[in-house]
């Protein structure tokens, strides 16, 4: 009698050893699986709960600091390595791994209000209120060894703005002028003046290393070639809607790491624009959400997002090509934050603050550090992916969005909605009962460039 | 404004020095005004100074001191000139030019002011820095359309690395190396990667001459043969005599039974394929109507039958050749085969399954049309014991007849007859089965019970068949289906002959699912039938639903050895059933869509007002022509579109719990619906995809690795971008690998 049996080859079904994943065999046809669009729903929606029950952003607090902390700067060959100005003049050195402050020097009197490492890593450059520049050992010194500057220089007024130069010893600085430094020598090698205002910062282009910009305090942005004797161009930015006792200027300027020609800068109307330097007449986006000026920003060196950092005690990241941010960071006790860095690896944040204290931050709030396992990681990748491909749908978008805002902020915002609101209205009501084409329409975008000087 | 200004002064004061002179008879008033013009000059000082003569060389010389030698004037361009025009050293065309120049009475323009000019350099300088930078525009695009994007931009590719290339300067030094690599070179070995000399690429490559000249001579022969094969046909296929072309075939045959025989002992597996293509030819003969008496031809011989013998025979040869094409191959060689091969291979269907065609008969729907006729012969050829010499008085019996609807019958008839023999044949078989399986123990059985069920349900069947085919041999209708005896054998042969024969057979099979026909629920003759008619209005889905529960009725064992295992089976069922007692699925399903259809129907509004117009209180109705006349009739509804598809509800009513869920506006970067949903409907998972699709699809836009300081794009990055768009075209997948290599190298990587 023959029988017949159903065989299996039981390779298609036996593990080799028991840490592999049970092989599961699958039929791909489209129609045995009539609920794929609403499984995946159901999936994206859980990854975005999930998102949000792990988004804990806040990794550490850095304290050490007698005051403020007015500046930040980034180790360029270490990643571990921080370095921070505070307003009493001192500078502290931080392993970031450890969190603990590693060196500790008197740099300056007064405010130190730049600081910059050199790109080989061996030494850092500090500007500060008592007119001075030094550049400073990046080792600390030894036993017996005092704490002292390799070169000092005596300027005639206060620096205000401090960047240094890709790859070569060139360093700028600016305060009453931009100057354009030679390490090896005393006095600039190149000044920059145009029209008689301060400015507040200065920064090299990453990518087009000649390219530098400037925000002076009459509310224009300034930029610069090296090779070049005069100042390029200047844009004048103003606010529009804001009460006019307000200063309007941009406090710092940011370039994109990735794209030679955008550069990002924070504004005291709460805003910041991301301008192309070639047409300087609009900028391309204006990103909106702060709702105090705006101190600080940094890119992410990936180039596709930024942080900045605002006097309404919050961060916000930003995508570079979004209107509104994606992410606000804000604990109960950190106050007006005045620096803040992206680390160079692009997974965390570094922010000072008035209260005196470094706060590292995760850049992606709900991401798991360290090394993931690949199936932790497609995983990952995955239910990313899933929360893309359904980020419309409401009620992910709502959990998506939703964050918590301190009350001050939360109200803040919707008082300036609803001024926003009303300025618009009335505006509107003014164009309908006048001539047509007596009042034009002005997008957001062109509101708050006031002129381009040449 | 420093150096203009003295001057002025100086040329101010000699023109009043000489006014003085000329007019010496105002002496007072002249000498008071050169008090006071000395005065004045005093206050200023150093009025006096000479126009200095350069004495020493200094750095910066003042181009509007410069004075005509000795004498107190300006340096004319004339002067310089001159001292140009006479020197030998100066060449002549410079000298015109200077000529030209001094001609000339044009004025030059005056310049730009400071702030003007330097607004006219920075606007050139920014253009120029603005076209500068925007050659990174192919970059930037380059990276925003980019599917992923792999930061640091400038890792080096990881794994082990060539020796040359980790020591540089490496040198052949040991006189042992050096014959080594003496030896390599000399025999054009290669040194940096051990993989294939370039002569063994080029013996790989190409065909040894011995090898293709074989193949060639191989060809040629090939060919050749076929021609002359061809030929030959051609000149067989034009012959035009019937005899020749029969004698050839008779030869045929023989050659081929006689090759079938060798075969059968030197290559059994070829002779088992002959037979299986034999097979298959069999089924295409069956299947199609060929020969089968029922083509053009056919009827027209059927008409002249009765008049013509030739007619008649011819009909009669298809006939048989019908018979012969549809006979089962059943040589020595098959059965031998089958019980040899049958344990050791398992795809072969064991030897009862391939037999119980016969016993199918009953069961099987498809076979029943070919078997109509056969209840009105069934008893004779009962009593008669099959065999060759009853089959030719048959034959001759039919002949005798010579009826016209006998002629037609006919090949039914002998198909029935040796369908019987078969069935004998079967039978035997069938009952040495039986006897194996009971031989071989109820302790075999119990592991053998779920492997074998659907096999000894299938013989069962077969068995059931056989007995009744023995037995009664005239039950009609679904006289196949395992039944206790009983209830089927009401029917009495004279009544299935009055039936119409496809009639019986169809209408209780269409009841009864053929695959499980043991376990049928036995339709119950008459009685089935009788239901049948006074149920023609019911839904056809309700009956079903119904039969679902009949499946619980207990099976009386036809086989002694199979009642065990059925016990435990219907034990099993039993048990399901009883756990889903209540549940009636699709009656539930049914009755909550006529609540819905009721739902959706139109209502009539009766808008009559009791009292209005007429007398209203207790016990008055308003009148008939009243309510008639107020009543309001809404149109008859659309037909729902379900009303075809019996297994659907669509309600084309909105819900609303759903829209919370739903986009409402289309979303930025999607241009139409189409796009959105179809975005939105092609699944990510592993569940629906294959894991290269899910890779591909769930691959993140920006791939870090941990703990690498990402540096800023440089120079290279623009070079090498220009490099790979140049070579896009040539070498993509040269780049593809390369992005690959570097997303399976940032292993440790997250997504940012």
């Amino acid at each position: 009698m023959k029988v017949k049996v159903l065989s299996r080859n039981p390779d298609d079904y036996i593990r080799e050893t028991k840490l592999d994943i049970q092989r599961v065999p699958r039929n791909y046809d489209p129609t045995l699986h009539p609920f794929e669009v609403a499984r995946e729903y159901t999936r994206a929606l859980n990854a975005t709960k999930l998102e949000r029950v792990f988004a804990k952003p806040f990794l550490a607090s850095l304290d050490g600091h007698r005051d403020g902390v007015n500046c930040l700067a980034k180790h360029t060959t270490s990643l571990s390595t921080l370095l921070s100005g505070s307003c009493d003049g001192e500078v502290k050195v931080w392993n970031l791994s450890k969190r603990e402050c590693v060196r500790t020097l008197q740099a300056h009197e007064g405010f130190v209000r730049g600081m910059v490492v050199r790109f080989c890593g061996t030494s850092f450059f500090t500007i500060g209120d008592d007119k001075t520049i030094k550049q400073w050992k990046m080792e600390t010194p030894g036993y017996g060894e005092e704490e002292e500057p390799l070169h000092t220089i005596l300027g005639k007024t206060v620096f205000t703005g401090l960047d240094h130069h890709q790859k070569e010893g060139v360093f700028a600085t600016c305060g009453q002028q931009v100057d354009i430094w030679d390490e090896q020598r005393s006095s600039p090698i190149r000044s920059f003046t145009w029209g008689v205002d301060s400015f507040s910062s200065v920064s090299f282009n990453p990518v087009e290393t000649e390219l530098l910009g400037s925000c002076a305090s009459d509310r224009s942005i300034v930029l610069y070639d090296m090779r070049e004797s005069a100042p390029l161009k200047k844009v004048t930015n103003d606010m529009d809607y804001m009460d006019v006792i307000m200063t309007m200027r941009s406090n710092t300027l940011c370039w994109n790491p990735m794209e030679a020609y955008y550069f990002t800068c924070a504004n005291e109307d709460y805003n910041l624009y991301t301008y192309d330097m070639r047409y300087l007449e609009k900028p391309l986006v204006v990103h909106m959400d702060h709702v105090s000026a705006v101190l600080d920003v940094d890119y992410s060196p990936t180039g596709q997002e930024f942080v900045s950092a605002s006097f309404d005690k919050t961060i916000r990241i930003f995508p570079k090509d979004a209107g509104h941010s994606r992410e606000v960071y804000h604990t109960k006790r950190m106050q007006h934050v005045i620096c803040i860095k992206w680390s160079a690896d692009s997974k965390y944040i570094l922010s000072g603050s008035d209260e005196m204290n470094i706060r590292l931050w995760k850049a992606n709030a709900a991401e798991k550090l360290g090394v993931l396992a690949p199936r932790e990681r497609e995983a990952a990748n995955y239910s990313q992916k899933l929360k893309e491909k359904f980020q419309n749908h409401p009620q992910i978008r709502r959990i998506a969005r939703h964050r918590h805002l301190p009350k001050s902020i939360y109200h803040q915002t919707k008082e300036l909605r609803v001024m926003k609101d009303a300025r618009r209205r009335k505006e509107m009501n003014v164009r309908k009962h006048s001539k047509p084409g007596a009042v034009p329409v002005v997008s957001e975008k062109e509101k708050h460039v006031v002129t381009v000087v040449k | 404004m420093e150096s203009e200004d003295p001057e002025m002064e100086r040329e101010d004061a000699e023109d009043e020095r000489e006014d003085a002179e000329d007019e010496r008879e105002d002496e007072e008033d002249e000498r008071r005004r050169l008090k006071l013009v000395e005065a004045i000059t005093a206050l200023r000082g150093g009025r006096k100074k000479p126009l200095g003569e350069r004495s020493e060389a200094a750095v910066r010389v003042s181009e509007f001191a410069v004075t005509a030698e000795g004498e107190r004037q300006k340096v004319q361009l004339s002067d310089l000139i001159e001292g140009a025009q006479q020197s030998p050293a100066v060449p002549t065309q410079t000298r015109k030019q200077l000529q030209n120049l001094s001609r000339s009475q044009k004025t030059v323009e005056q310049p730009l002011s400071r702030q003007e000019s330097e607004r006219v350099q920075r606007d050139l300088a920014f253009q120029k820095a603005a076209v500068h930078v925007s050659r990174w525009k192919s970059v930037v695009t380059q990276n925003r359309r980019s599917e992923q994007l792999v930061f640091p931009l400038n890792q080096e590719p990881s794994g082990p690395k060539p020796l040359e290339k980790v020591v540089t300067g490496w040198r052949v030094q040991t006189p042992l190396e050096q014959e080594v690599f003496n030896l390599l070179s000399a025999n054009k070995q290669p040194i940096h990667d051990p993989v294939l000399s370039p002569a063994e690429e080029a013996s790989l490559r190409a065909m040894s001459l011995e090898e293709a000249q074989i193949r060639r001579a191989e060809l040629q022969k090939a060919r050749a043969l076929q021609s002359y094969y061809e030929a030959k046909a051609r000149r067989e296929r034009k012959i035009k005599s019937k005899k020749y072309h029969r004698v050839q075939n008779k030869a045929r045959r023989k050659e081929f039974l006689k090759q079938f025989d060798q075969m059968v002992k030197t290559d059994p597996n070829g002779a088992l394929e002959e037979l299986n293509k034999m097979e298959l030819a069999r089924m295409k003969e069956r299947m199609s109507l060929k020969h089968q008496n029922s083509g053009k031809w056919a009827r027209s011989k059927a008409i002249m039958a009765k008049y013509d013998e030739g007619a008649r025979r011819a009909m009669q040869q298809q006939l048989e050749l019908n018979k012969d094409l549809t006979q089962k191959v059943r040589s020595s060689l098959s059965n031998q085969e089958e019980q040899e091969d049958g344990a050791s291979d398992p795809e072969l269907l064991p030897d009862f399954v391939n037999d119980a065609e016969p016993g199918q008969v009953s069961s099987n729907p498809w076979m029943r049309g070919e078997l109509s006729a056969e209840p009105a012969e069934a008893q004779r050829s009962e009593q008669e014991v099959a065999a060759p010499a009853a089959e030719k008085e048959q034959h001759e019996e039919e002949e005798e007849k010579a009826d016209e609807e006998e002629a037609l019958l006919r090949d039914f008839e002998s198909r029935r007859k040796l369908r019987q023999k078969e069935e004998e044949e079967q039978e035997a078989a069938v009952q040495d089965v039986e006897d194996s399986d009971e031989e071989e123990g109820p302790a075999d059985q119990d592991q053998e019970e779920e492997g074998l069920s659907e096999f000894r349900s299938l013989f069962r069947g077969v068995a059931e068949g056989l007995k009744e085919a023995a037995a009664a041999a005239s039950s009609a209708g679904c006289s196949s289906a395992p039944l206790e005896g009983g209830l089927i054998r009401i029917r009495t042969v004279e009544d299935a002959e009055l039936l119409p024969p496809e009639d019986v057979e169809l209408l209780p099979c269409s009841e009864s699912p053929p695959s499980a026909p043991q376990e049928e629920a036995p339709p119950t003759g008459q009685k089935a039938r009788g239901n049948k008619k006074r149920k023609r209005n019911i839904e056809l889905k309700e009956v079903l639903t119904k039969d679902a529960k009949t499946v619980t009725v207990p099976l009386a064992p036809t086989l002694t050895d199979t009642a065990d295992g059925s016990d435990e089976e219907l034990d099993q069922r039993g048990l399901i059933m009883e756990a889903f007692a209540g549940d009636d699925v699709i009656a539930d399903f049914l009755r909550d869509k006529r609540k819905q259809e009721d739902a959706a129907k139109p209502k009539v509004v009766d808008l009559t007002l009791p009292g209005w117009g007429e007398w209203g209180g207790q016990g008055l109705k308003p009148s008939s022509r009243k309510r008639r006349r107020f009543r309001v009739k809404v149109a008859p509804a659309e037909p729902r579109k379900d009303q075809r598809l019996p297994g659907v509800i669509i309600s084309e009513q909105r819900n609303g719990s759903l829209s919370a869920h739903q986009v409402s506006a289309l979303p930025f970067p999607f241009e139409n619906h189409a796009q959105f949903e179809s975005a939105v409907r092609t699944p990510l998972g592993r569940t629906w995809n294959t894991e290269r699709t899910v890779k591909k699809l769930t691959m993140p836009k920006v791939l870090t690795q941990l703990g690498t300081i990402i540096q800023p794009m440089t120079e290279e990055e623009l070079a090498r971008k220009k490099a790979s768009a140049a070579g896009a075209g040539k070498e993509d997948p040269h780049k593809t690998k390369d992005q690959k290599r570097r997303a399976r190298k940032g292993r440790h990587s997250q997504k940012i």
